[in-house]
């Protein structure tokens, strides 16, 4: 998206617009001084921890980066972190996808309220979100004694990690989707109806198609997320090893028994996880723009 | 049901589906986020005022505040600087690896922040790469309040360089134009066209980036070196408070955070308007 000007009006010697406007070109010294104070912070506080996740991760050879990946411990983590992504990205996206249906083919009053609230998971620290799931759902919250007498646990196992990845996930579907549809209008839909398509049918055929990419782009984000919660997940945890652990959970057990280089090999994981998300990113974005 | 029909009218009225779709919407997001979150303020409002007051005022809690606010804060306005150049540098400079760094910058985003907390720590320890330059300045950085610091600014930067770039690219070189046929030199030019400009958006990565770093949790944690009173963030006290089986201190420490939590939301979302509505004026009808 970035250069989309310079890209447009693209001067020799790689220069942007900018750049060959006497306008809006700045002298010689003040361009290089402010690239090279804007990389120098972008290498010391992107590119190098980057770098050091994965120099960290392989200290110690291969052998030990995957005996780190491959004991038990680790693998139930995977698998516990796998199947809260899988619950919480369809439901996560069954709710954008409604919530962005009313929002934007309907008028209503209180809808730009609606749109803050459903922001509002964003806004609130991980931590507190945690806590509000042992509030309603712990041995002495309001569903606790209820929870009991049915030998149901929610906190410190792993339907309370669900809960706390669906919420910290929550806005990412819905708020791609929403500014989405609202730009595209209600034309075509309106013309699917009119030709006698059914309310399912014009989602499937005809409003489906259109915000496929921007749906994919919320999906990516949501997965990330929720691969990557550590806060909320945290709360709700209780950290029983092979149980209740994901992974974040299980970088932060390894690292607090200050076994560095096995905390960082799954940490290693994860990162590679952040870079796909960013490659998917970019990808998604060029097909959109 | 009257209520779906003035619904509909506003529309064209064939468009099907909005009962079952705002139901849903309101059905699910009261489950999952409003009704727990009421249990924070329910439960709060269950203790006596001068004990909720006592709980939320004790020399700990308020250290905590400062130091959450203050990091908080200083990182924003870290970010503000140079997120700042970042955007200006992607938007109007072409340079080697440009996109790289583009796609770069969402990485704080993407990483889970407990990685970037033991990462981050571990550069600035005293024999990591970046502390052990340091070191010989008597400069601490992990696990002291500037390990915070740097915690924080790692995670707020895309908010700000992302609110500021978009903005930037849509703003019409015309005005930088005429500004510079009236005679302006390029700082005048910038200092009364641009920066004016871009300042909705300035404030509103600021917001955005100052509200997710009062909150965060796991990238500080690790960094932070957790010192009572010196280097305690608030939610670090709320877990605290939990693993007591404080639960009561817990949930007014979290009513308090909440409370600041909706303050930003709403602050944000007026700047948000604010920068729609400037940007919408200063990008001309025809864009660049």
């Amino acid at each position: 998206m970035s250069g989309m000007v310079g890209g447009l009006h693209a001067q020799q010697h790689g220069q942007t617009y900018y750049e060959s406007n006497p306008a809006t070109r700045e002298a010689r010294w003040v361009k290089w001084g402010i690239l090279a104070v804007a990389l120098t912070f972008f290498a010391l506080f992107l590119l190098l921890p980057l770098l050091a996740v994965f120099t960290e991760a392989l200290r110690k050879g291969y052998t030990a980066y995957w005996e780190a990946i491959a004991q038990p411990d680790t693998l139930s983590a995977i698998t516990l972190t796998l199947i809260a992504t899988l619950i919480a990205i369809p439901l996560n996206v069954a709710f954008g996808v409604t919530a962005a249906w009313s929002i934007s083919k309907f008028d209503f009053r209180g809808k730009q309220l609606l749109k803050t609230l459903i922001d509002l998971p964003f806004s609130v620290s991980p931590v507190v979100a945690g806590l509000m799931y042992v509030l309603v759902f712990g041995v002495n919250g309001w569903f606790g004694k209820w929870l009991t007498a049915h030998d149901m646990t929610v906190i410190f196992a792993v339907p309370g990690i669900v809960l706390a990845t669906v919420f910290v996930t929550f806005p990412f579907v819905a708020r791609e989707l929403i500014p989405l549809m609202e730009a595209q209008g209600n034309e075509a839909e309106e013309a699917a109806v009119s030709l006698g398509a059914s309310g399912w049918q014009t989602f499937w055929l005809v409003t489906l198609p259109n915000i496929k990419w921007g749906l994919l782009y919320g999906v990516i984000l949501c997965n990330a997320r929720a691969m990557g919660e550590f806060g909320a997940v945290s709360v709700v945890s209780g950290h029983l090893r092979g149980q209740t652990v994901t992974l974040p959970l299980q970088v932060e057990i390894l690292y607090n028994e200050y076994q560095f280089s096995a905390a960082f090999a799954v940490a290693s994981l994860l990162a590679l996880l952040a870079l796909a998300t960013l490659a998917i990113k970019l990808y998604v974005e060029r097909r959109t723009t | 049901m009257a209520y779906t029909r003035t619904a509909h009218s506003a529309t064209s009225g064939v468009i099907p589906g909005f009962g079952l779709s705002l139901g849903y919407t309101l059905v699910y997001m009261s489950l999952l986020v409003l009704i727990p979150m009421s249990a924070i303020f329910i439960k709060a409002s269950a203790q006596s005022l001068p004990e909720f007051w006592a709980t939320i005022t004790a020399p700990p809690v308020v250290a905590s505040y400062r130091v959450s606010f203050l990091t908080s804060l200083l990182a924003a306005a870290i970010n503000v600087v140079f997120g700042s150049l970042l955007a200006w540098s992607l938007v109007r400079y072409n340079f080697w690896g440009k996109r790289l760094v583009d796609a770069l910058i969402d990485l704080p985003f993407a990483l889970p922040t407990a990685v970037a907390g033991i990462t981050l720590s571990a550069l600035y320890a005293q024999n990591g790469w970046i502390g052990s330059l340091l070191a010989p300045y008597g400069v601490k950085v992990a696990f002291t309040p500037l390990g915070i610091l740097v915690a924080l600014t790692f995670i707020g930067l895309p908010f700000v360089v992302r609110t500021i770039q978009p903005i930037l690219q849509d703003l019409s070189p015309e005005f930088e134009e005429a500004a510079a046929t009236l005679g302006a030199r390029r700082w005048q030019t910038f200092r009364h066209v641009i920066l004016p400009a871009l300042l909705p958006a300035i404030l509103t990565g600021f917001a955005l980036a100052f509200a997710r770093a009062v909150g965060e949790y796991g990238s500080v944690i690790f960094i932070a070196g957790n010192v009572p009173m010196v280097s305690e963030i608030t939610p670090l006290l709320i877990i605290t408070r939990l693993d007591q089986f404080d639960i009561a201190g817990a949930t007014a420490i979290a009513a308090v955070m909440l409370v600041v939590s909706f303050i930003l939301l709403f602050l944000i979302n007026g700047l948000q308007h604010w920068t729609a509505r400037r940007s919408s004026y200063l990008s001309g009808e025809d864009g660049v």
